[in-house]
């Protein structure tokens, strides 16, 4: 990834981080989180991680935030646009962000400096022995592209099969769930 | 090598060739098909007069183009009026989200494939803006953001009836969601690929989906196995397509905009160039979603038969043109499919409100899950002892025939809600 789309990415991804926060209007932090969103997806995007970087638009910015979006117009918030008062939450604000931040360089200080892996024709090549030859993983890393929803595809159903099934489960879960508490309040 | 400045250069010149001289042109032309189309379908002549208008230089007769200038006289008439911005609207919303749906509309354009290959001076280059290998999820995703323009523009005329289309239309757009990305499924199954133009080629050697009457140059009914998928491949291509008019808002679901209940829906408060973008917002998604219903599933740019190979090499010197050939076959087949979304709209009535979402919760939704189900077990039946695909299908039809109860018993004693 050229390093000027990262900065451009990553600026986009910050304003739209610091506007959630710095717009008093609940809708205008919505966007702002979608902008977000958006920047994120460009970071996945240049990392190569197409299929990441599409469903982070998909699900995040295309759905989930449309239904916040939905509930704060329909809501109406007057409250919110007035100026916030008092110093607690904001105190309790900053020390969030502040212990994240200790969280993060914790993490960081023991991750290796380990530099990724170049994605060139070579490398690529070189890793299409670690798979069934015939197979379209191994054709597309022979021919130098990375088949990212591929490889996904492969991870999920070889290494994290149970994982998978039993997130499905869960989600049908609450799928009937919902359905249910629905219905109750209907009645 | 082509240097980096080469590379810039050619990507733009797709981004405007393709975009703003091939589908952006497709929307006042596909305007222009609706008024004369529907004015066929109604027994009418509809506009035909456009022109130059020779009687006032003194000459007999008006030189009229069948009409064809109209759309360019819409869109003068509608840049010269007056643009009013309604008090009490929330202003930066208000004008932001006319973009945020024409925006994502045309931004989809580029994984669309628009032909084979063209040859160069020895350089090939494809017709298509982005090869991505994500193709569909792209358009999706992208599409996917013209819910905000639609829900902002509801939202932000501070008036009761654009709000009421707001709010219907994200509620269509995203329970369809669900049913176009299911419904595409079996699609990607049978493909093993989510890039576009793969899915095209793939097509023009081994048959289009919908029409799999040729293998590798030849004519013949196809073997068991895609003979078999071209039940699922229906049912998808039934869903989707269905699924894309709900998307698009297009009648018989233009429930967001329909003028008895909701004056103008979401865009009541919009006028003159602010109006205008809804309006071709509108249009640029029918196309796309034409493009995408083309390219999936009546492939793409390619003529059939086993005659894409020929065309492919048609050359003059070193300029491979076939893919030029192939642009027009894709157009030809583009504006055929946006013809079909005219008649659809001219000739079905509007639904509910209530059986629209019934339409895309109860009966879609389950028609693709069971569809998913039935391509992945003609898909894998190959590789499957006769026993396991016995059972599959038992398994399947015990499945669709619960469901299908289930939709019935539901629906026969409907409570009366109690406050």
């Amino acid at each position: 990834m050229p390093s000027y789309l990262f900065w451009l990415f990553s600026t986009i991804m910050l304003i739209g981080g610091a506007a959630v926060v710095a717009f008093r209007n609940p809708v205008s932090s919505a966007l702002s989180v979608v902008t977000c969103f958006i920047g994120l997806a460009g970071l996945f995007i240049g990392l190569s991680a197409f299929f990441v970087g599409i469903i982070q638009i998909l699900v995040y910015s295309g759905a989930v935030m449309v239904l916040f979006l939905f509930i704060i117009m329909l809501l109406d918030l007057k409250d919110e646009q007035k100026r916030a008062k008092g110093f607690a939450p904001l105190a309790a604000g900053i020390g969030l962000a502040i212990a994240f931040v200790v969280q993060l360089i914790g993490v960081l200080s023991r991750t290796p400096n380990k530099v990724a892996p170049p994605l060139d024709a070579q490398s690529l090549a070189a890793a299409a022995g670690n798979f069934v030859p015939g197979t379209k993983i191994a054709a597309a890393l022979k021919d130098g592209r990375l088949p990212d929803v591929h490889l996904i595809g492969h991870t999920l159903f070889t290494q994290y099969n149970l994982p998978f099934q039993i997130l499905g489960v869960l989600l049908l879960v609450a799928t009937v769930g919902v359905v249910v508490l629905s219905k109750k309040q209907a009645e | 090598m082509p240097d980096l400045l080469f590379q810039l250069a050619i990507i733009l010149v797709k981004i405007v060739a393709l975009t703003f001289c091939v589908v952006l042109p497709l929307v006042p032309i596909s305007v222009y098909f609706e008024r004369r189309f529907c004015a066929v379908i109604q027994d009418r002549v509809g506009p035909n007069r456009t022109g130059i208008p020779l009687t006032l230089l003194g000459f007999k007769k008006d030189f009229h183009f069948f009409g064809l200038i109209q759309p360019m006289a819409d869109g003068v008439k509608l840049f010269l009026k007056e643009d009013f911005t309604p008090n009490y609207v929330r202003k930066a919303f208000y004008w932001l989200a006319p973009a945020l749906t024409v925006a994502p509309a045309l931004i989809t354009v580029c994984v669309v494939p628009f032909g084979s290959p063209i040859t160069l001076f020895g350089h090939k280059e494809n017709l298509v803006i982005a090869d991505l290998d994500v193709g569909p999820l792209f358009v999706f995703a992208v599409s996917s953001l013209t819910v905000y323009g639609i829900t902002l523009a509801g939202w932000s005329s501070n008036s009761k009836y654009p709000l009421i289309g707001g709010v219907r239309s994200t509620a269509q757009m995203i329970s369809y969601e669900i049913a176009l990305g299911l419904s595409i499924i079996p699609v990607l199954l049978y493909f093993g690929e989510l890039n576009l133009g793969k899915i095209v080629q793939h097509q023009a050697d081994h048959g289009w989906l919908l029409l799999p009457l040729w293998q590798n140059g030849s004519l013949g009914l196809p073997d068991l196995q895609t003979a078999l998928f071209w039940i699922p491949a229906v049912i998808a291509f039934l869903i989707f397509t269905i699924s894309i008019f709900a998307e698009t808002n297009r009648m018989p679901f233009d429930l967001p905009e329909c003028e008895t209940e909701l004056v103008g829906g979401y865009h009541t408060e919009y006028s003159s160039m602010k109006f205008a973008l809804f309006f071709m917002g509108e249009y640029a998604a029918m196309v796309i979603g034409s493009a995408l219903i083309v390219t999936l599933f009546l492939g793409g740019w390619s003529l059939g038969f086993g005659l894409d190979k020929y065309i492919a090499d048609f050359h003059i010197g070193g300029f491979h043109f076939g893919g030029l050939i192939h642009l027009g076959i894709f157009i030809a087949k583009l504006i055929a499919f946006i013809l079909f979304f005219i008649l659809v709209r001219w000739t079905v009535p509007r639904f509910r409100y209530d059986q629209l979402m019934k339409l895309g919760w109860v009966i879609f939704f389950e028609a693709a899950l069971i569809n998913v189900f039935l391509a992945a077990l003609i898909i894998a039946a190959p590789e499957l002892t006769a026993a396991i695909i016995g059972i599959g299908a038992v398994l399947l039809i015990a499945v669709t025939a619960a469901i299908i109860w289930v939709a019935k018993v539901s629906e026969e004693h409907p409570k009366p809600l109690r406050a």
